[in-house]
């Protein structure tokens, strides 16, 4: 065991990995020589050698199109998006060919491929710094979508998602890299090594996908959240004094139903919380399935709270964030009810 | 004094009603063309990227470098090719044939253009890839893809091999070296740089084709392609087929002032060559060279095969819409298998009679397969594939959520 923050740990996966599997490959925009602008590649490239861990020019449709190509021939790339925010020039490759690859050729080729990308605002990233497009993924068959919380899971996650046999959309908030926030901008950002989950194995572990996890017990209400929002609500609820149980998705797709459903079958109250932009978001497919699972243990409405429908702005972060203030509010709200 | 600014858009030389016209473009003689060594650059390339490697002659004589280049070529590899050619022509008429009877919803037939993909695969090795497009059947033609499999896609019926989930046309058939078809053009281009760049990396001596329409080139993922194998280096094909048009799009809307698709390529620092698209000579020789530069690890190569579309874009197109009808007959490079039949029959391998014969046996063929594979079913005779495929395959195994969707449906 070692202390590591989400990038260590995410570091310590692909390290892993390209020891174990002569198959792996990591590339993309600044991720070899350099080691990544986040640091998370840093050292691979030299201790695996340019093949295995390389720079791509800037184009996104090439480092996914390259890598459907490698996949399919039996490789594994773990391939990076700079920002989440820049994926969409890869758009096609992922959601036409990676997505569709096995269904389409009946299991002749498949994609095991991983495009890890930041996600996530909270961090003055303003438009194209902060977008968090997962419900671009979760609508799309054939792939899996994947955000971690915290270092363990980064790690265990990560190595599962190389391990899979289906395309893996991997995003990694940013605001999380260093440290925990609980929405929190004017005090000092904690570390990790003061979390406890922090504690990374150095070895081979998983956290399989498709699994959720009760982050907080409660019995009052259950919070549905993911990436940096865990964290949010858990000072949310403290703030609102609601005995709220915390489910962290860790998959958005496939989803976690079961582990969803107990929690609110035993609370009979939801509500939804996610930084991406309101309108068809994530949020709405959450709130579909727990009314068609739940509905007769529900005493109130579900309810989100989320982005609001703008692009991400720069100057009012934390009027667009939705910090513990709002989530409290509705938390309350929906305990009234 | 400023002049005006305006706009240029590109028109075909005629329209349907007037008199084809190819006089824009220049036809260089037969065997003038040198045949470069193998580590040629793009820098010295441009001859080749203008102009227009071609053996056969008006006269059907093998002329040049290049006829010089493939003389151990046995006749018998010829003969082969023109039953490929054949065969393709048949099966191509038989599919037409069966959608104009509602037994399938869709084909598209590759006429004018089955030298490239039957010439190109002959040269090929069992582990090499193509990256198709859905104009080179001409590949599984070549590639010996059984009949039974290929028709039973076009009507996704139980013979299909992808069982009924892919559009007619759409083939994939991994062990004959032909990667899955996408229907979103330019994909596949970068993919197969990205399949030869695995090659390189495993050490496996095979390398990837990709193919791409004048049309596609105009899509991101030509510049990502050419990119790639440009900084990588990997040992790939990189073929544009100019058939002239993109559906009722003229070729000059997708190239705009550069002259050739080839010289294009140059920019990227790939060399390219300009071949003569329906002369099977030129296909085997260049496709040779080509493959083996690539094989023997002097990076990528393109080449502009230059064609004619000579019949509609699909089922679903008309052509006399937008171009002349009798376009096609007019096209200079002439017609694939009436020029290498006329080779054969000077070479004295090839009659009349054994053309009309072997044409009549193809045809035969082709059809009583057909008979053969439209009894598991054709689209006004269906017999449904289980609904249940719709579920398999997705993913590697089947998560709970299509699970129940499956069982929502009842099977």
């Amino acid at each position: 065991m070692a202390r590591m923050s989400m990038i260590e740990a995410l570091h310590s996966a692909m390290d892993k990995k390209l020891s174990d599997d002569a198959s792996v490959l990591v590339f993309g925009e600044d991720v070899g020589f350099f080691g990544g602008v986040f640091r998370c590649t840093a050292g691979l490239q030299e201790k695996f050698g340019e093949e295995r861990v390389f720079d791509t020019p800037i184009n996104e449709s090439a480092i996914v199109g390259l890598a459907v190509g490698m996949a399919a021939q039996g490789m594994r790339p773990c391939v990076e998006v700079q920002f989440a925010d820049y994926v969409y020039p890869a758009y096609d490759q992922i959601t036409q060919e990676a997505a569709r690859l096995r269904h389409r050729s009946n299991e002749q080729f498949t994609c095991p491929i991983v495009v890890r990308m930041p996600t996530g605002g909270g961090i003055f990233g303003g438009q194209t710094h902060s977008q968090s497009p997962e419900a671009l993924f979760t609508h799309v068959a054939g792939l899996k979508v994947v955000i971690p919380s915290t270092p363990y899971d980064a790690k265990g996650l990560l190595i599962a998602s190389i391990e899979d046999p289906d395309p893996v959309i991997f995003l990694e908030p940013k605001r999380i890299y260093n440290g925990p926030f609980y929405g929190d901008h004017s005090g000092k950002s904690v570390p990790w090594s003061q979390h406890e989950s922090s504690e990374v194995p150095e070895g081979h572990y998983t956290v399989p996908l498709g699994k959720a996890v009760v982050r907080q017990p409660g019995n009052d209400i259950t919070i549905l959240a993911y990436g940096t929002m865990v964290y949010v609500a858990e000072a949310a609820a403290k703030q609102a004094g609601v005995d709220a149980e915390i489910i962290e998705l860790r998959t958005l797709l496939p989803l976690d139903l079961d582990t969803i459903r107990h929690s609110v079958e035993k609370t009979g109250r939801c509500i939804v919380v996610h930084e991406a932009t309101r309108t068809s978001g994530f949020g709405a497919e959450l709130i579909a399935e727990v009314q068609e699972a739940c509905f007769w243990h529900l005493k109130a409405p579900i309810r989100r709270v989320a982005g609001w429908d703008a692009p991400y702005p720069h100057a009012q972060e934390w009027d667009y964030f939705p910090g513990p203030e709002r989530i409290a509010a509705a938390l309350k709200l929906a305990m009234e009810e | 004094m400023t002049r005006q600014t305006k706009l240029n858009f590109p028109h075909p030389p005629a329209r349907p009603d007037e008199t084809p016209d190819f006089s824009a473009i220049d036809i260089p003689e037969a065997g003038i063309l040198d045949v470069p060594p193998p580590d040629l650059k793009a820098a010295d390339s441009h001859d080749y990227a203008q102009s227009l490697i071609r053996i056969l002659n008006d006269q059907g004589d093998a002329v040049g470098p290049w006829a010089d280049y493939i003389a151990d070529q046995e006749d018998e590899s010829l003969l082969q090719g023109l039953r490929d050619m054949l065969k393709m022509r048949a099966v191509d008429k038989r599919l037409l044939n069966a959608q104009r009877q509602g037994k399938t919803s869709f084909y598209l037939q590759c006429t004018g253009e089955e030298a490239i993909g039957c010439g190109f695969q002959r040269q090929l090795e069992q582990g090499d890839m193509n990256f198709p497009t859905y104009r080179q059947q001409s590949l599984l033609i070549a590639a010996d893809y059984p009949l039974r499999d290929l028709m039973g896609q076009i009507y996704s019926n139980a013979c299909d091999p992808l069982q009924g989930r892919q559009l007619p046309i759409m083939h994939s058939a991994r062990e004959h070296g032909f990667f899955s078809i996408s229907g979103n053009l330019g994909t596949q281009y970068v993919q197969a740089v990205g399949w030869a760049m695995g090659c390189a990396l495993r050490g496996n001596g095979k390398i990837a084709a990709g193919w791409i329409g004048d049309g596609a080139t105009a899509s991101n993922d030509f510049n990502s392609a050419l990119l790639s194998a440009s900084v990588y280096q990997p040992p790939v094909v990189l073929n544009i087929v100019n058939n002239q048009w993109a559906i009722s799009t003229y070729t000059g809307v997708a190239s705009g002032q550069s002259k050739t698709y080839a010289e294009r390529v140059l920019g990227y620092g790939i060399p390219a060559l300009r071949v003569d698209g329906n002369d099977y000579l030129a296909v085997i020789a260049v496709s040779r060279w080509a493959i083996q530069r690539a094989r023997n690890g002097y990076g990528p190569i393109a080449i502009e095969w230059f064609t004619y579309r000579a019949a509609p874009h699909s089922t679903s197109d008309d052509p006399s819409a937008y171009r002349p009808k009798d376009e096609a007959l007019a096209w200079p490079l002439g017609d694939p298998v009436e020029r290498l039949k006329t080779h054969m029959i000077k070479r004295g391998i090839w009659t009349e009679e054994r053309h009309a014969q072997s044409e009549a046996e193809l045809l035969a063929e082709a059809t009583a397969e057909q008979k053969e594979v439209e009894k598991y079913g054709t689209f006004v005779n269906p017999q449904p594939i289980s609904p249940a495929e719709i579920f398999r395959g997705v993913y590697a195994d089947m998560p709970e959520h299509l699970r129940r969707q499956r069982q929502e449906m009842g099977y």
